[in-house]
């Protein structure tokens, strides 16, 4: 099962290494990282996206996570309404010709070009994964020259429903 | 710590450098020993040494891996942080096995690295290793010094992180220019650790439960582990089982926190562990886990583990609770903290529970640990039982990994905590002679035996010239069946006795080499020859090396066989 954790931690050097070298210690998966500095000096956020077998699994890993010194909290965000956004930056293979028409396609996922060249477009477009997926395949037989993406980063919204409405805000269920 | 300092001008210098602040930081963490090994990233911090008043000393041992193994035998009897300092690259990597060893079984270290200086730090400058990186998997946290400024703080940070919660081995790195570098000023705030903050004490509502439980159970016992003598809880077990009544067996590394001779006590559990034992866990209703971790070779195949059992589990490290073993009443604690809430809650024992000390009382007498001793060669169960006999003092023993060590903790009863050390998590040949050094030096007035193998012992017998420059009077029994008997065993037993490369006949004369190092060595055949020399030779104020030699073709019984469940053993009755 697919799991959103964000921690919290001190922003000295190695704490990545840290925690991504638990994961591969333990076998834990990880299918995306952003990383970034928060409002605090000095503190940074992680939010990884990682696949785990099952609860027992899940709560080693926050528990083996914990013991980090540097690591301040940490968070699963998968049973929560959350906020979830991925930003890639996608080139294609374009010339005057289509980019009128790649333009009503991206016009849709409110993505938006930003940078022309003789040959090539590139689209940047915020969202869910699955979101920027579909874009992907859409723009796919123009001919992809390049896709940059950043992973998921997130956090809780500001108002819970109750738990027996959650299961329909949240992203992975 | 100045040998030499009488013959030479001292030269104070004008102001302090990063190295001298280093040793002041370690004098006030109340230090007494480092085991260490001078290299070129660290001269400064040796100059420093030289240079100092403190009052500790500095054991050279004659490799890293000694000195680490030798702090590692000093943390566990003294129950205080380690010290070792290595160099940089090489001298680093040395350490490694020691410091996986104590991530392992939970031993508290400050282990110091040399670096290259900063300025060529990255560049694969000469002896340079990446320690943080390489370290990280195999430690608690570890530390590169950033600037001379920070060091009092983070020695500070590192003692406490290695001796408080679980504890473990923290590894400071230090690049030499920062060493080597005057320093002016530098940060005497406290450390705030905000994201260390391991419990201490109980919930007292999870002990209620526990002590609901106890009263509820028909067939109570009580596993110990190595967190009742980190959390020196050995005397408050002690009166708990003699008011309640309840049985209790014992990890490898838990030999000790009970009384081995007691009524009461089963022997270990395990892979070789007493019948009595395992089929008490399998058998129990209540399990009580006091600091154990569930370890594989104590568990078994986990479908079989205390399958009819409600689980109480008391750790200090939360990962480990259900890490192994579903538990029902989970307790997140010190042991020691836990057994005194324990007992000043729990005011009624087991209601009806004496058929089940009946059954443990006639397994313990009807499958009693067994072995064929000859009439005159020797078996190595033999030899450790009658060196167990004459020493009735309660020694300080410590051993390698394998056959000899198996036999150590079925046949050496201990009856005090801290009186056994032995590599048991990462299962480290060499570990034990050099441990015995850091013992020996951690407790003076005790007697120390290193019960090692002549596999073990050749990977650090280098560490005779430390016993010989110092005079330790460790005693050496290595009980040599030129063999490196577990994987003999294991041979016999699951590779139909294809002995690849474990029969080892080629090995120095130990008699010989000991005397290389002045040190008094002793070859023993007979059973009669040990009987008449061995007590003499283990009460000697001088270190002494005693070459037992020991039956080949003999298996350490009775046994679970790998992938099975602990009620699952052989060799439970003589053949």
């Amino acid at each position: 099962m697919k799991r959103i954790i964000t921690l919290v931690v001190q922003n000295r050097s190695g704490v990545l290494n840290r925690i991504t070298g638990l994961m591969q210690k333990r076998q834990f998966n990880i299918e995306s990282i952003s990383v970034g500095r928060t409002e605090k000096e000095g503190i940074s956020k992680m939010t990884f996206v990682v696949d785990v077998e099952d609860h027992r699994k899940l709560e080693q890993l926050t528990k083996q996570l914990h013991k980090q010194i540097d690591v301040l909290k940490i968070t699963d965000l998968s049973d929560k309404a959350i906020v979830a956004r991925e930003l890639a930056l996608i080139k294609i293979v374009s010339n005057a010709s289509v980019r009128n028409e790649v333009q009503g396609i991206i016009e849709p996922f409110r993505a938006a070009v930003i940078d022309v060249s003789k040959d090539s477009l590139s689209v940047q477009v915020t969202g869910k994964s699955e979101k920027i997926e579909a874009l992907i395949e859409l723009l796919r037989p123009y001919g992809i020259k390049d896709i940059a993406r950043t992973g998921l980063t997130a956090f809780s919204r500001g108002q819970q429903p109750q738990a027996a409405e959650l299961t329909q805000y949240s992203l992975l269920k | 710590m100045k040998l030499q300092a009488e013959t030479k001008t001292k030269s104070q210098p004008v102001t302090k450098t990063g190295a001298d602040i280093l040793i002041e930081s370690l004098v006030e963490q109340q230090v007494d020993t480092i085991f260490g090994y001078p290299g070129g990233a660290v001269l400064p911090i040796y100059d420093a040494l030289y240079r100092s008043d403190a009052e500790f000393q500095h054991i050279l041992t004659r490799h890293e891996q000694g000195a680490i193994h030798a702090a590692e035998g000093y943390a566990r009897v003294r129950r205080k942080a380690g010290v070792v300092l290595a160099t940089s690259g090489p001298g680093a990597t040395n350490l490694v096995t020691g410091i996986a060893d104590a991530m392992m079984d939970s031993l508290p270290l400050v282990v110091l690295t040399g670096q290259v200086a900063t300025t060529v730090t990255g560049t694969d400058a000469f002896q340079e290793a990446d320690i943080m990186g390489i370290t990280t998997p195999i430690t608690k946290h570890n530390y590169q010094i950033q600037s001379a400024y920070e060091i009092p703080k983070i020695i500070k940070e590192a003692f406490h992180i290695a001796s408080t919660g679980r504890p473990g081995p923290v590894v400071v790195d230090i690049p030499k220019d920062i060493s080597a570098n005057p320093c002016f000023e530098t940060d005497q705030s406290p450390f705030h650790l905000p994201g260390y903050q391991p419990t201490f004490n109980p919930n007292p509502l999870q002990i209620k439960k526990l002590s609901e439980a106890v009263k509820q159970a028909k067939k109570p016992l009580i596993l110990t582990g190595a967190g009742v003598l980190h959390g020196a809880g050995s005397e408050t077990l002690l009166e708990i089982v003699e008011e309640f009544k309840i049985p209790v067996t014992s990890t490898l590394l838990g030999l000790g926190a009970f009384p081995g001779d007691h009524e009461l006590f089963l022997g270990m559990a395990g892979m070789h562990g007493t019948y009595t034992s395992n089929m008490a866990i399998t058998d129990c209703d209540l399990l009580i886990n006091v600091g154990a971790r569930f370890d594989d070779r104590l568990t078994g195949n986990l479908e079989h583990f205390a399958k009819n059992a409600v689980v109480a589990h008391i750790d200090i490290d939360p990962a480990e609770i259900g890490k192994n073993v579903h538990t029902h009443i989970p307790i997140v604690s010190d042991a020691g903290a836990a057994l005194k809430e324990w007992k000043r809650q729990m005011k009624e024992g087991p209601q009806d529970h004496s058929a089940w000390l009946e059954e443990l009382h006639y397994n313990k007498q009807a499958y009693p640990l067994w072995f064929n001793s000859p009439k005159e060669e020797m078996v190595a169960q033999w030899a450790i039982k009658t060196i167990h006999d004459v020493t009735k003092g309660d020694p300080i023993v410590t051993t390698d990994v394998g056959q000899h060590q198996m036999w150590a903790a079925q046949y050496f009863q201990f009856r005090k905590p801290d009186r056994w050390v032995t590599s048991g998590g990462l299962g480290t040949m060499g570990f034990g002679f050099p441990a015995a050094i850091g013992c020996q030096l951690a407790k003076p007035e005790e007697r120390v035996i290193a019960l090692v193998g002549d596999g073990g012992f050749q990977m650090t017998l280098q560490e005779l010239s430390v016993l010989q420059e110092r005079n330790l009077p460790v005693k050496i029994v290595i009980l040599n069946n030129q063999a490196l008997g577990m994987v003999r065993q294991w041979q016999e037993e699951f590779y139909e006795e294809r002995y690849s490369e474990s029969l080892v006949a080629c090995q120095p004369d130990f008699v010989k080499l000991a005397e290389a190092y002045s040190i008094k060595g002793v070859k023993i055949e007979s059973k009669a020859d040990f009987e008449n020399q061995i007590g003499e030779l283990m009460s000697s104020d001088e270190p002494v090396l005693v070459d037992a030699r020991v039956i080949q073709q003999e298996n350490v019984f009775p046994m679970v066989p790998p992938g099975r469940g602990i009620n699952d053993m052989v060799g439970v009755k003589p053949k």
